[in-house]
């Protein structure tokens, strides 16, 4: 165990338990590599539910074919924005009037602002050094504490973080978001503990919270901020409701995945043992589940961290606020060093909580000295380096140890720009490629996607439904349904034009990296920082050069979105053909198999599951960067929700939004693994 | 034995975190600020109003000693950030969001003007100069059609692609395209750093193009753009909006501050009610900003320096 963990930072906590289910049928495969399987055509005419796909698409391109033109009619469209409209006005007039604002939501609003400022004047009255004294124990501390390398090795990455904060001169916003994120963090994680307590220990609220989470999930996040603005107004309470929302959820999944995956055996021995079910709970189940626990506030942390910073358009302060600034200056070198600084908290919580996880794993590695020693010490220690900066006169960092790093990268940018635009010879640069790429892909399938009768585009998500199960298809039907209904049909065609281009793209590239790391373990060390900082910098950094090198458009909006879901596709793909049983490929390699045989016939279909999965994983990491498309010119609905938000417009933003939601629920549920191996999979 | 232990570490170590919030909570309620001697300024995502808010902080932290917050907040969210006191003022408004204003100024009368910021806006529609030359009808909005093949990219199609304005700016561009029967297909271009930089691209290859476009503006600077005439304003000409067929109007950039702020401001809410300077010396602010990578505080502390009997006439008489 010298190495960390697999740092979570991806968004899903479905988790790779997913991928130990197994297809039955493509074991059976196995045995026979040499095509004793019957034809595609056999096949397909074998499985009704083929046929039925085949009819289905068959009817969409006939009907688009002869009508040419698939427009929702009017007469079936609600007018949802008067309503919305009208909610909007009410809102802002009894914002400060009404009881529910005055004894309650205000409440909220306070208390979080308070805490936020709180914390925040602890962290500068902390002072530099004593906020990096404490950041390096307490990762210390959770790496085992002592001299072990796994200790030292922790507080290196903090005191190394806390460093180049400084250094690159970022300190002052990195306080701010810290202090966000301290509170964000404590309320989602036990927030997202009592819930997954419940529904860990009710089989009826695991039933009505599933959903919840499931939704929750494919929600993009900026399509939420919209009403709580209006709820608790600009500024850190609105940040705050939605990031606890979008952050809690992973920690509920999670604590209740590790409820029920409890040992039946250790449970036993304690029902034996005489012990009530509060007992029972106390000192076995809970105790059992605190890996997963700790999985889930690692996730938790993450998704905090991506919110704080997306949430500066709603005046959040902090790391995103030096970015979106250095945006209006185009200026790339002046947004980077907020952007590291990201990176930067998100490793150094990562490792924190990844260490403390492995700590637990296994505690005869060395218990660490007794807390009531250990504790005051720590105090102790940080108590000191705040007195010292305060007799130095240094609480801030001082301007002097800064260093501008901003001219060098923008001279990098400017390069890349003017010679990967349209310089390369031959090739004609990434310009080029764009134009090409709107031009014969993404323009077909919206043209195709609109030319399609609404009632035919129904049929064929339904039946694509099927597989999942009845509710998949009912989910899937009353989502289009919806977005027809709100008036939104052209647009969210356009949007889900971008989305399938984007997918296509993440999925090639994605399954054809993850095979070859996971065939060649160079590559996978190589790339894995890499991914790891392509998911952690925040979408805002790369807005510039992905529209410098495919100039603003819709092009420039997929690469955005293949850029953050590519990681994931990734490490699921390498992760799933990891995990194949050793003795099929050894037995596939026996009868002589070469590579191209042994991937085809024995990889690729013992890792269907996982292979599954990273595509779900992809819908929803793709979609939830739609809003940053529509920022640089993928317009659609994303736009519509930047203009909403920025324009205080509920009407717009939020059918957007639930626009947004409704093909999230519409591609999550067509490509969920089936209900049987999902049922698998979390049972 | 060991479990028990860790979940009491645990325990005390929650516990701890949540009194040491408690405590702060209480003791951030206890130092509330007086009125004037710290303040929030708004700052929307453009550079010209960057540079007014670091002018404006600049001298008031140095000869008010009063210490100024920037907050980045588009134009429309500002307005509810003064309206419920999370800012005291915004130094550059162009008139965006007419309800709002209505709303808080005239019903509500939680904010209240603060008078001319001294530059006046103007917002149109522009070509490129080079292609303007060469093509010199394409200059009034009556022609465009004409040159509607000029300007199709692979997102508009058969139609002229139209780079439009960031969400949050006041435009009136899909209403004129529609009144005016014009062959356009507005790009989202979604952000103003997004269309600056299409700009730039577009102007390097000498591409032909047509933009929503604004003065003042640092990019001005760099590039020569020429302004397609559209049909002349008339007052209320774009009321509905959906009925607008006009050109913008020039709308002289107003202040507006919370009315508390305003009342009870003191020396800070004084000067920035006298703030008042040329869209020259903004420009020049704007321009060390944003065209040679100046920080804000830079840019503005040069121009402090070299400029003080301008900003001398803004400090309260004492």
């Amino acid at each position: 165990m010298s190495a960390a963990p697999n740092p979570v930072f991806q968004k899903t906590d479905r988790g790779p338990r997913d991928t130990a289910a197994v297809d039955d049928t493509t074991t059976a495969k196995v045995d026979a590599p040499d095509g004793a399987a019957p034809g595609p055509w056999a096949r397909l005419v074998g499985n009704p539910r083929a046929m039925l796909l085949v009819a289905a698409v068959l009817i969409a391109i006939v009907s688009a074919a002869v009508t040419g033109s698939g427009a929702w009619p009017a007469d079936l469209t609600v007018d949802v924005r008067s309503p919305l409209d009208d909610l909007n006005r009410w809102l802002v007039d009894n914002r400060t009037t009404h009881p529910l604002f005055l004894y309650f939501l205000l409440h909220i609003s306070n208390t979080a602002e308070s805490s936020v400022d709180g914390v925040l004047s602890v962290l500068e009255s902390l002072g530099f050094i004593g906020v990096t004294v404490a950041a390096v124990l307490i990762a210390w501390y959770a790496g085992g504490a002592g001299l072990r390398r796994r200790a030292l090795r922790t507080a290196a990455t903090a005191l190394a973080t806390f460093a180049v904060i400084g250094l690159l001169g970022m300190w002052e916003p990195a306080m701010e978001t810290l202090a966000l994120m301290v509170v964000a963090v404590t309320v989602s994680a036990i927030v997202g503990a009592l819930l997954g307590l419940a529904a860990g220990l009710s089989d009826r609220c695991q039933r009505v919270l599933r959903p919840v989470f499931d939704t929750m999930q494919v929600l993009p996040a900026f399509s939420y901020l919209l009403p709580f603005v209006l709820l608790f107004d600009i500024g850190i309470p609105s940040v705050f409701v939605a990031t606890v929302i979008y952050a809690a959820p992973p920690m509920a999944r999670l604590t209740a995945l590790g409820l029920r995956g409890a040992d039946a055996a250790a449970l036993e021995a304690s029902a034996s043992l005489g012990a009530s079910s509060w007992q029972r709970l106390v000192t076995a189940r809970l105790p059992l589940a605190r890996k997963q626990m700790l999985l889930g506030l690692n996730q938790t942390i993450m998704m905090c961290l991506s919110m704080v910073v997306l949430a500066s358009m709603i005046g959040a302060g902090g790391l995103g606020d030096e970015i979106f600034t250095a945006l209006s200056t185009v200026d790339v070198g002046l947004a980077l060093p907020a952007g590291i600084a990201v990176v930067l908290l998100a490793i150094w919580l990562d490792r924190t909580t990844a260490a403390a996880g492995e700590q637990l794993e296994d505690p005869a590695a060395g218990r660490p000295a007794k807390w009531w020693v250990l504790w005051p010490g720590i105090v102790a220690a940080v108590a000191g380096g705040a007195v010292l900066g305060a007799v130095l006169g240094r609480k801030e960092w001082p301007e002097a140890w800064t260093v501008a790093i901003s001219e060098p990268v923008n001279t990098v940018v400017d390069w890349i720009e003017r010679e990967l635009g349209s310089g390369v010879p031959v090739l004609g640069g990434t310009l080029t490629w764009s134009e090409g790429f709107a031009n014969w892909v993404i323009n077909p399938v919206r043209d195709a996607l609109l030319a399609t009768p609404w009632w035919a585009l129904l049929l064929v998500a339904g039946v694509l439904a099927l597989r999942t199960g009845w509710r998949a298809v009912v989910t899937v039907v009353l989502s289009l349904a919806a977005i027809g209904a709100m008036g939104l049909w052209d647009r969210s065609l356009d949007t889900l034009s971008q989305v399938l281009a984007a997918l296509v793209v993440t999925l090639l590239l994605g399954f054809g990296i993850g095979i070859l790391a996971a065939r060649v373990a160079r590559v996978e060390r190589v790339i894995r920082p890499v991914l790891d900082i392509m998911q952690t910098m925040p979408q805002f950094i790369y807005l510039i050069p992905v529209i410098a090198l495919f100039s603003g458009g819709r092009t420039a909006a997929v690469a955005a979105a293949v850029v953050y879901a590519l990681p994931a596709v990734v490490r699921i793909t390498t992760q799933g053909i990891r995990q194949i049983d050793p003795s099929a490929l050894e037995a596939a390699r026996s009868l002589g198999a070469g590579t191209g045989q042994q991937l085809r016939q024995v990889q690729l279909p013992l890792a269907r599951p996982a292979l599954q999965l990273a595509v779900n994983q992809g819908v929803v990491l793709v979609l939830a960067i739609v809003v940053i498309g529509g920022m640089i010119g993928g317009g659609a609905l994303g736009v519509d929700v930047v203009r909403g938000l920025a324009k205080g417009d509920l009407g717009l933003g939020m059918t957007a939004g639930i626009a947004i939601v409704c093909l999230g629920l519409l591609l999550d549920r067509i490509s969920q693994p089936s209900a049987a191996a999902k049922e698998r999979a979390l049972a | 034995m060991t479990h028990s232990k860790r979940i009491r570490t645990t325990l005390v170590a929650g516990v701890g975190a949540l009194g040491m919030l408690a405590l702060s909570a209480c003791a951030a309620d206890t130092g509330s600020k007086s009125a004037s001697d710290e303040i929030t300024l708004t700052v929307p995502s453009w550079v010209g109003a960057r540079a007014n808010a670091e002018v404006a902080k600049v001298i008031m932290e140095q000869e008010l000693d009063v210490k100024v917050e920037l907050q980045q907040l588009d134009e429309p969210v500002a307005f509810d950030a003064l309206n419920n006191g999370k800012a005291d003022a915004i130094l550059e408004d162009w008139g965006g969001s007419p309800k709002k204003e209505k709303l808080y100024v005239e019903d509500k009368k939680t904010i209240v003007k603060g008078g001319d910021l001294g530059v006046v806006g103007h917002i149109g529609w522009f070509v490129p100069k080079y292609y303007a030359d060469a093509n010199p009808e394409v200059t009034d909005a009556k022609n465009l059609n004409k040159f509607v093949k000029d300007f199709k990219s692979a997102n508009s199609g058969e139609q002229g692609e139209f780079l439009g304005a960031a969400p949050s700016y006041t435009t009136y561009d899909e209403h004129l395209v529609k009144n005016l029967k014009l062959d356009l297909k507005i790009k989202e271009t979604g952000n103003e750093a997004a269309q600056i930089k299409e700009i730039q691209q577009k102007y390097r290859d000498k591409q032909p193009f047509i933009t929503y476009w604004w003065d003042p503006q640092w990019l001005n600077a760099d590039i020569d753009l020429v302004e397609v005439k559209l049909p002349a304003y008339e007052e209320g000409c774009n009321v509905p909006e959906t009925a607008t067929d006009c050109a913008y109007a020039n709308t002289p950039l107003q202040k507006y501050l919370n009315a508390d702020f305003a009342k009870d401001g003191g020396d800070a809410a004084e000067f920035i009610k006298n703030f008042k300077w040329t869209t020259e010396a903004q420009n020049e602010v704007a321009k060390a900003i944003a065209k040679d990578k100046m920080s804000g505080p830079d840019a503005a502390e040069k121009w402090v320096k070299a400029n003080k009997s301008t900003w001398e006439a803004w400090l309260p008489k004492k």
